[in-house]
């Protein structure tokens, strides 16, 4: 009987519950012995010339090592620039440390390192940079004008336009709208939001006979040590990294940041280990942030709502350095058509420096902002027309039995059962009963509104295609137990429980009987790590490869052992090892099975990368506010969503990607976002300022389960880690309008704060 | 998030935390909860060179009947506030906005003394001790003394406390069958208030005290007097921000401030009973 659908609980939990996580910062190896600590110094200027950088009196405080700026390191000491696709390379080469000017408060412009973390931070406070201050480009519309160029020798702020590179369709000649009867145009903003593990970036590491040892918190473990490998000359054998329990990432570990690359260096010019955990402060200004698009949407269609042509426009805000946030208007134009069969869409894409904190890949990546694009351009259509937003969208969405799909674009969407999807939420909502809520409040006049919102997305995971990889290996112990490798690496999503469960349904053993190792690249010869909401499909899939290979030589050895023909002996869970199909009595156990294969000098190993494509997961979100229409004050009553991610191989761990999602695209649109003040300085540096969410905001989330396999994979799985992030933001934006809506409210920009909320509705009443 | 060096003084009574403060003047600091003094330091916005820590002085930890009043302790904590019977029944404004003060580690640390001391014009507890007519009881080298809360708020972090003074007891006057309410205004359950009231209605005599609405903790004087003069509660509620002086920041403008504190005072009249 396959385990497969059944919620086993997660293995890490007791763990976690009684003796607690060891991260980076907890950890105690011998090697680490006579730690120093580093403690960057940062800049306290959006943009400025770096006139003079005096650590004299810092270096001299008592337990400081040393002080160290730009010129004291190697140039070559810095990360490996994302290279897809090209951008102007002084925009891509990020300095270690500040070189010559400074390009966003919290560049990193010295670092101390001392015998304590408190006689480092001490000190830190003592290192006194002149600056020359330059105009500053804080935010995507200042930077668009160009007015202030960063990078004098690009001459433009723009880093890369996708048009130019022949990857978005641009503008054409023809006028897509021409046969439209109702039209509408709108400027969104998809603001900046801060990742915020609740476990900051954290490394410890030593040179160890000429080996590098790291512990990090990272979500990429080999890609770490390629980075450092790369960066320090050496084979990848002599660089180990060793992340162990990580508390987090949402895409703020990916690879290899600045501030963690010279930690070695550090560590070699002083001859001994160092260790580095970074701030609160320094997690929410200087690692990186999410989102942060203007975008221009265009809808045209018929008035009885047929939506005929779609135009949406993306300016991507980069930050101070091209990293994985300038590729994201890609991504987004990708996912444009979102779950819609228009016949016509045109994208433009194009990315902006500015004098902040680079971007990068949070939560979702390119496609939330896809989808609250394309959402919100779908409930202003259906208002201009004067139609049930759920009307509309039912009447334009791709039917079921249109798939693979091809969007415009060019984009092969696998499977989809949108309007499936669409009808179970709303009927495990009671959508007409709270339509009924809704009318008796607005007939009343109440002081608190009612609004509905809905949103059907379409996201891709383990992408862009044509896909990815991952590698897993599977071994059996001598003892008959087994082991499971993998290059994907759990920082909270529960690897050790369900690779572990892919296992144990294919060899048949009991999941306590299978070892979970990730993590290390000692162990684990290859890796690419958890990002993308990938892990479960690609490398999920390996372990189910690599098990069946295993079990295909257990069965040969069994099949002697039993003096039965191979086809008809099987690995049955319930008789504890092989037997031939029917006769179950007689059997042998995985442990004989390993005795034999070390007698018969066989292997019962199996690794290798498992291929895949990338998938496209779905569903629709129907979430339920209430708008105090005096204060502005939006709260959260119920919170219903389908979202499809394929075969589920365990509901909880499933549920719990989703309720973490859905949390965190509930709060962008609600409570988060980051700020600059106009001179670029961050405004929202602490759990205080920054609005992180929290349970007591929230309602219980009512999860529907909908299960269309992908035939991409052996497990029919599709991802499921930014689903909820990615419908939950448009769905409670929509929901805040959809309460407004008759007092003449179209539109709100997120995050809808209380004084935004009030100030629409004192706005549309002086209207009306 | 580390604080700049500092010593340490641990002062066992009043009298020693008075000392030690007089000794090392303006360097020193008191620490009681330490909820509002260590983010301060941890962020280096304060560097106390002493901190003088009283947070062992049992003496100052009580709630006590004073006749008139309930007598309490400087140095009792929130949580023990909020969940005294006493407290409930004598003074349930403070008890009901006692329990709204961040979230149960908060209250379990900071005390009311703290949230006094400190004068911050966000803090829950003051605007109850304006509504209610409190009494504040310091003591420093020359003595005790006892100032009227409309006294004792001087502005941005700033109180009547002598720098070698400490607050010793918060005196609120018993009013078993009061009207009372509390309304919090924030975005998250665990926030600071962005705009807050205490109202509390005793014989007919109204007691409104604003939250965050200016520099430093107020009296929402107008609102006070057209009820005097006996406007409705909707109409005193529309001048409770009259001579306030609201700062703008992350969650809202001063505007927006202004607005919350007419719609929150009418809320809170209303509930407390005043038509
Ligand atoms: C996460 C968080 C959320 C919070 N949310 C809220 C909230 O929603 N509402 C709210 O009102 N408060 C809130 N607080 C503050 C909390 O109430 C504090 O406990 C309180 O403000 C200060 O009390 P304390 O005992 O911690 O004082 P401390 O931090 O120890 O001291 C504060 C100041 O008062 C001085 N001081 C302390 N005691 C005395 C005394 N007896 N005599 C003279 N001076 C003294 C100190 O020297 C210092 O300057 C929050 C705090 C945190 C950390």
């Amino acid at each position: 009987m396959s385990i497969m659908g059944t919620r086993v609980l997660r293995k890490e939990d007791p763990k976690f519950l009684t003796e607690g996580a060891t991260y980076t910062a907890d950890i105690s190896h011998p090697k680490l012995k006579g730690a120093v600590h580093a403690h960057f110094v940062r800049s306290t200027m959006a943009h400025a010339k770096i006139l003079e950088i005096d650590t004299s009196e810092a270096a001299s405080q008592p337990g400081v090592l040393a002080v160290y700026t730009a010129q004291d390191i190697p140039e070559s000491v810095a990360p490996a620039p994302v290279m897809v696709p090209v951008f102007p390379p002084s925009m891509m080469h990020r300095p270690h440390l500040a070189t010559g000017s400074v390009r966003f408060v919290g560049e990193p412009v010295a670092v101390v390192v001392a015998e304590t973390p408190a006689q480092a931070a001490d000190a830190a406070d003592l290192v006194f940079a002149d600056y020359e201050p330059l105009p500053a480009a804080v935010g995507l519309a200042q930077a668009e004008t160009d007015n202030t160029v960063i990078y004098e020798d690009v001459g433009s702020n723009t880093a890369v336009d996708f048009k130019n590179m022949n990857m978005v369709t641009g503008i054409g000649e023809e006028d897509i709208f021409a046969d439209c009867e109702v039209v509408v145009e709108h400027d969104l903003i998809n603001h900046r939001t801060a990742p915020a593990p609740l476990e900051g970036r954290s490394m410890a590491c030593v040179w160890d006979d000429g080996r590098l040892i790291v512990w990090a918190s990272t979500q990429t473990p080999h890609g770490f040590r390629d980075n450092l490998a790369a960066v320090y000359g050496l084979e990848a054998e002599n660089c180990q990294v060793i992340a162990p329990d990580v508390g987090g990432g949402f895409g703020q570990k990916i690879g290899i940041t600045a501030d963690e690359i010279v930690l070695p260096w550090l560590s070699q010019s002083l001859n001994r280990p160092i260790r580095w955990t970074e701030t609160r402060t320094e997690n929410l200004t200087a690692c990186g942030h999410g989102r942060a698009q203007l975008q221009k949407v265009k809808i045209g269609g018929s008035q009885g709502g047929q939506i005929k042509a779609y135009r949406l426009q993306i300016t991507g805000d980069a930050g101070a350095y091209t990293g994985l946030g300038a590729f994201l208007p890609f991504y987004t134009h990708l996912m444009a058509p979102g779950v819609y069969n228009f016949p016509k869409v045109e994208t433009t894409a194009k990315s902006v420096v500015s004098n902040t904190t680079p971007t990068l890949a949070y939560r979702g990546a390119g496609r939330p902002e896809a989808t609250a694009a394309i959402e919100r351009a779908v409930d202003l259509f259906a208002a201009e027309c004067g139609l049930s937003p759920v009307e509309v969208r039912r009447m334009n969405l791709i039917s079921k039995d249109s798939f693979p799909y091809t969007t415009p674009h060019g984009t092969e969407y696998d499977t989809g059962d949108y309007e499936t999807a669409l009808n179970l939420a709303l009927e495990a909502a009671d959508y007409p009963a709270l339509l009924e809520e809704q009318a008796r409040r607005r007939a009343q006049g109440s002081v608190k509104q009612l609004g509905i919102g809905v949103s059907v997305y379409v996201e891709i995971t383990g992408g862009p295609a044509p896909g990815g990889q991952e590698f897993a290996k599977v071994e059996i112990t001598p003892e008959g137990k087994a082991k499971v490798y993998s290059g994907s690496f759990s920082h909270g999503q529960g690897h050790a429980t369900t690779f572990v469960s892919v296992a144990a349904d294919q060899l048949g053993m009991d999941i306590d009987d299978i070892e979970f190792i990730q993590g290390d690249t000692d162990l684990v010869a290859e890796g690419t790590g958890t990002f993308g909401s990938r892990s479960f499909q690609f490398a999920g899939s390996a372990v189910y490869d690599a098990s069946r290979s295993v079990v295909d030589v257990a069965r040969e050895i069994a099949a002697g052992l039993l003096e039965a023909n191979v086809d008809d002996v099987l690995v049955d869970a319930e008789a504890d090892g092989f037997h031939v199909a029917g006769t179950p009595a007689v059997a042998v156990s995985w442990a004989q099975v390993a005795g034999a294969a070390q007698e018969q000098g066989k292997k019962l190993m199996h690794e290798g990368q498992h291929h895949a494509n990338c998938t496209y997961p779905f569903g629709a979100h129907v979430i339920v506010v209430e708008v105090d229409t005096e204060t502005g004050q939006v709260t959260v009553p119920q919170v219903v969503t389908c979202d499809d991610s394929g075969t589920i191989f365990n509901p909880n761990i499933v549920e719990g990607q989703r309720h973490g999602g859905i949390a965190q695209g509930i709060a962008q649109a609600l409570t988060e976002e980051v700020v600059f003040d106009e001179d670029g300085n961050p405004i929202t540096s602490n759990f205080a300022d920054y609005g992180f969410i929290s349970a007591a905001e929230l309602p219980s989330f009512k999860l529907v389960p909908l299960e269309t396999p992908t035939p991409h994979n052996p497990l029919g799985a599709k991802g499921i880690g930014e689903s909820g992030a990615i419908g939950a933001t448009p769905a409670t934006q929509s929901a805040v309008v959809n309460a407004l809506s008759h007092l003449g409210v179209r539109h709100i920009d997120i995050p809808l704060t209380p004084e935004r909320v009030w100030q629409a509705i004192v706005d549309a009443t002086a209207q009306n | 998030m580390i604080p700049a060096a500092f010593d340490y003084v641990r002062a066992d009574s009043a009298e020693a935390a008075i000392a030690a403060l007089a000794e090392h003047g303006d360097e020193a600091k008191l620490l009681a909860g330490g909820h509002s003094l260590i983010p301060l330091m941890r962020f280096r916005l304060a560097r106390p060179e002493v901190l003088v820590d009283v947070g062992r002085v049992d003496d100052l930890k009580y709630i006590r009947d004073g006749g008139d009043h309930l007598a309490i302790g400087a140095l009792t904590r929130h949580m023990d506030v909020e969940t005294s019977e006493l407290v409930q029944a004598e003074a349930p404004l403070l008890a009901a906005a006692t329990s709204h003060v961040g979230d149960p580690q908060v209250r379990h640390r900071g005390t009311i003394g703290g949230s006094v001391a400190h004068g911050d014009s966000a803090s829950d507890i003051p605007s109850v001790l304006i509504a209610t007519g409190a009494t504040l009881v310091a003591q420093g080298p020359s003595g005790v003394r006892e100032i009227a809360v409309d006294d004792f708020f001087e502005g941005f972090l700033e109180t009547a406390l002598a720098a070698e003074e400490i607050l010793t007891e918060i005196r609120v006057p018993k009013v078993g069958g009061a009207g009372w309410s509390f309304q919090k205004f924030n975005r998250r359950a665990q926030d600071w208030a962005i705009v807050g009231v205490s109202v509390q209605v005793l014989n007919g005599s109204v007691g409104i005290g604003l939250v965050n609405m200016d520099t430093k903790p107020i009296r929402a004087s107008a609102a006070e007097a057209a009820l005097v003069g006996g406007s409705s509660a909707a109409d005193a509620a529309e001048v409770a921000p009259d001579s306030c002086e609201p700062t703008g920041d992350l969650n809202a403008s001063p505007d927006f401030r202004r607005h919350l504190a007419k719609v929150l005072t009418r809320r809170a009249l209303e509930e407390a009973g005043v038509s």
